[in-house]
């Protein structure tokens, strides 16, 4: 009996000792990849989003060094609520160091919160809301792919300078929406042009007729989607058959990613006007990785840019936790030194990361092409302007962010 | 003339000494559980469903009334704790006291309509009512739609209960639930819960007897979405947000199954339900939206095999009420 209480005394005192030694420097890293897994961004983000991390952890060539990393994933059902208790107890019972890719601003807003008050690392991908490094940042934050600043003055700007002088606004009704057409408004105005007015549709819809026809009485010259993944394609078709394109008005995809052209196809989709960071076939190195991305994709997809996002910003963290030859599990800390330290990465190239947890890179305007242009599966943007990296995001000395009042 | 049914088995001295000692082992059990290592933030949200359910189980399990509805209290409740909250800046009691206000006076209002109608009626109108203010919801500026009311402040309690303590924050939402909890067990072995059982039973007989019974039909619903207010007050504290989620209907719907899995008509039957509900939602959560499919199965298992629910059967089998 004494002997089986001294055993049992010995094994909690050497597992006592063995979580003591875990708090320390160690090289143990864990990635919760928080996605939309089935809804409406499960293909901008979802399980391409893990696959990205996954590369990204067997590129990084820490495995080599002894370094333990797992990447583990979630579904927040683009539910504030679900993706705020996912995180808690990634953080507080799976020892969750960081969260990456997260679309959906309202859940990516709320995530970020918890992260703070945990301590931890959020590199988001997937949502869009400028908040995230304005009145909403956080010192535990990088917002590393695009911004609804990006995406208002990347396509706003040039389509209103193209001659689109009054626009209507299709809006989401929720975070992100809200933001995308607040900052695109301000890019119409600032370019001469003017807003005649808009619609909120609820997230996830399927049936914008009414909405549609909203847009086409109000005979703007523009009507700007501010919406995303499943409810893009949606309107887009959908204005299609009701011939608003036909009859004029031009549509602009404020935010669209390669998935939505595909799902739409070429022959709606050809002409349209939209920002991105990243497209699969812009250099020999991103069409490298691509290929090998649709090889392990079950839906063959091509890389978005938000599952894009997802392996250079945890590439620049490994290197990061390389450089500090340990993970301290101190998540202000180690973004600290990710701010530091220039960014620079095969699919994004060279870029910085601000203050304010903003990360930037160049953006670039795209042009859906004509079905007789596109050489194959997946050929689908040609080039139309490069916007360097500083033009591209918020102005440091404009943004609102409480961290650079110091 | 010594019919027994299921509710009045035994000397009610025997059954009083019975639900006792459930009492002292359940709050024994919930007491000792920041000590082992459990989730403390998962409890949490189980005991804010167990009193969620409580609240559900005394207007159908002793009332007869399905009320399919209840979300519209919970979040109602919620939204109101969350923005006295982080708008107003007020403490945290006063939050409760305010959420828990709005929900007894929807009660009251929705009561005067719903209590009008039996049966699948009553279930219809207050589905319908509770769906209108879920599009309230959706649509009004303060609950920031799709978004809810995010990072609610957790404030200190009476000025000195910190509780942003985890420790601390469970004690007092096992507080609140035992205090709900009570609530309830008094309200059902008082008069006033023996002429609800009646009515039940048999309401032209009860009315015959010279009951009012649309009087005690309304006390009851009242009292039951108070207590369901209260309930989702307290979850603000715990999920530090309040969402539409807590609106919608499917919400109801997971009332409903908490309380008919746990035992319909048990006193401590919706709180086992509730956790097994939850439960489920947390360590199947990696099946994403398959959770909702699951849970229909285990629905019509527990609809099939054991009609009495969890507790209702084990009560059924030692013949005693619990």
């Amino acid at each position: 009996m004494k002997n089986k209480i001294s055993a049992l005394l010995l094994g909690t005192a050497s597992l006592l000792a063995f979580a003591g030694f875990a708090s320390a420097d160690d090289k143990v890293v864990k990635i919760g990849s928080l996605s939309d897994q089935s809804g409406l961004y499960a293909d901008v983000g979802g399980p391409g989003s893990t696959l990205a991390a996954q590369m990204a952890v067997e590129d990084s060539g820490l495995l080599n060094k002894g370094w333990k990393i797992e990447v583990i994933s979630g579904d927040h059902q683009n539910k504030p609520d679900i993706g705020s208790n996912i995180t808690r107890q990634w953080f507080d019972v799976d020892k969750v160091d960081v969260v990456v890719d997260t679309p959906n601003s309202g859940v990516a807003l709320a995530v970020s919160n918890i992260i703070k008050e945990k301590n931890g690392i959020f590199l988001n991908s997937g949502a869009g809301s400028s908040d995230l490094t304005n009145a909403q940042c956080s010192p535990n934050t990088i917002h590393w792919t695009y911004d609804t600043y990006m995406l208002a003055h990347g396509t706003g700007s040039a389509l209103t300078k193209a001659g689109g002088a009054t626009w209507f606004f299709l809006t989401a009704d929720y975070a992100f929406g809200a933001a995308l057409e607040r900052d695109t408004t301000a890019a119409v105005i600032a370019g001469g042009g003017k807003v005649v007015g808009g619609v909120k549709h609820p997230l996830n819809t399927s049936d914008f007729s009414s909405f549609l026809l909203q847009a086409q009485a109000s005979k703007a010259k523009v009507i700007g989607l501010a919406n995303a993944g499943g409810d893009t394609s949606n309107a887009i078709k959908q204005a299609a058959e009701f011939g608003i394109i036909s009859g004029g008005q031009k549509l602009a995809g404020l935010l669209m990613f390669i998935t939505d052209v595909h799902a739409i196809g070429l022959p709606v989709a050809q002409g349209l006007n939209f920002t991105e960071t990243f497209y699969w076939d812009a250099n020999d190195q991103t069409r490298a990785f691509s290929k090998r991305f649709q090889d392990r994709m079950r839906n063959k997809q091509v890389p978005t840019m938000s599952q894009a996002g997802v392996y250079s910003a945890l590439t620049h963290y490994f290197k990061a936790l390389d450089a500090m030859g340990g993970n301290s599990h101190d998540g202000a800390k180690i973004v600290a030194k990710m701010k530091e330290m220039p960014t620079d990465d095969p699919l994004f190239g060279k870029g910085s990361i601000q203050p304010n947890g903003r990360k930037i890179h160049p953006a670039y305007l795209f042009e859906v092409k004509k079905p007789s242009e596109s050489k194959g599966p997946w050929d689908y943007y040609k080039l139309v302007a490069t916007i360097p990296a500083e033009e591209a995001f918020t102005p440091l000395d404009k943004s609102t962010c409480p961290l650079l009042k110091k | 003339m010594t019919t027994i049914t299921d509710n009045a088995i035994a000397t009610p001295r025997r059954a009083v000494r019975d639900e006792m000692i459930a009492l002292a082992v359940m709050t024994a059990l919930l007491a000792v559980v920041p000590l082992t290592g459990v989730y403390p933030f998962f409890v949490m949200q189980g005991l804010c469903f167990a009193l969620l359910a409580c609240a559900f189980n005394l207007l159908i399990g002793y009332g007869g009334l399905l009320s399919f509805g209840h979300a519209m209290f919970l979040g109602t409740a919620g939204y109101v704790t969350a923005h006295a909250l982080k708008v107003w800046g007020l403490p945290p009691e006063l939050g409760i006291v305010l959420g828990t206000l709005a929900a007894a006076s929807l009660g009251v209002l929705t009561g005067l309509v719903a209590i009008r109608r039996q049966g699948i009626y009553f279930a219809m109108i207050t589905l319908a009512l509770s769906q209108l203010l879920y599009f309230v919801y959706l649509q009004t500026p303060f609950t920031h739609g799709e978004d809810g009311i995010q990072g609610i402040p957790q404030g200190h309690l009476f000025g000195f209960i910190n509780l942003a303590n985890p420790n601390t924050l469970y004690y007092v939402i096992l507080a609140g639930f035992l205090l709900g909890f009570l609530v309830i067990y008094r309200a059902i072995n008082s008069p006033f819960g023996e002429v609800l059982k009646a009515i039940r039973e048999n309401e032209p007989r009860a009315v015959s007897l010279g009951y009012k019974t649309d009087h005690y039909k309304l006390l009851a619903y009242i009292l039951s979405a108070t207590l369901a207010g209260f309930a989702g007050s307290l979850k603000v504290f715990v999920a530090q947000n309040a969402s539409l989620t807590d609106v919608h209907w499917t919400m109801s719907g997971e009332i409903v199954l908490m309380t008919l899995v746990g035992g319909l008509g048990t006193i401590y039957g919706p709180v086992v339900g509730a956790f097994v509900i939850i439960a489920m939602q947390q360590y199947l959560a990696g099946f994403g939206q398959w959770v909702t499919v699951i849970q229909g199965v285990i629905f019509v298992v527990c609809v099939l095999t054991f009609r009495r629910g969890v507790i209702g059967e084990i009560a059924h089998y030692f013949k005693r009420s619990l």
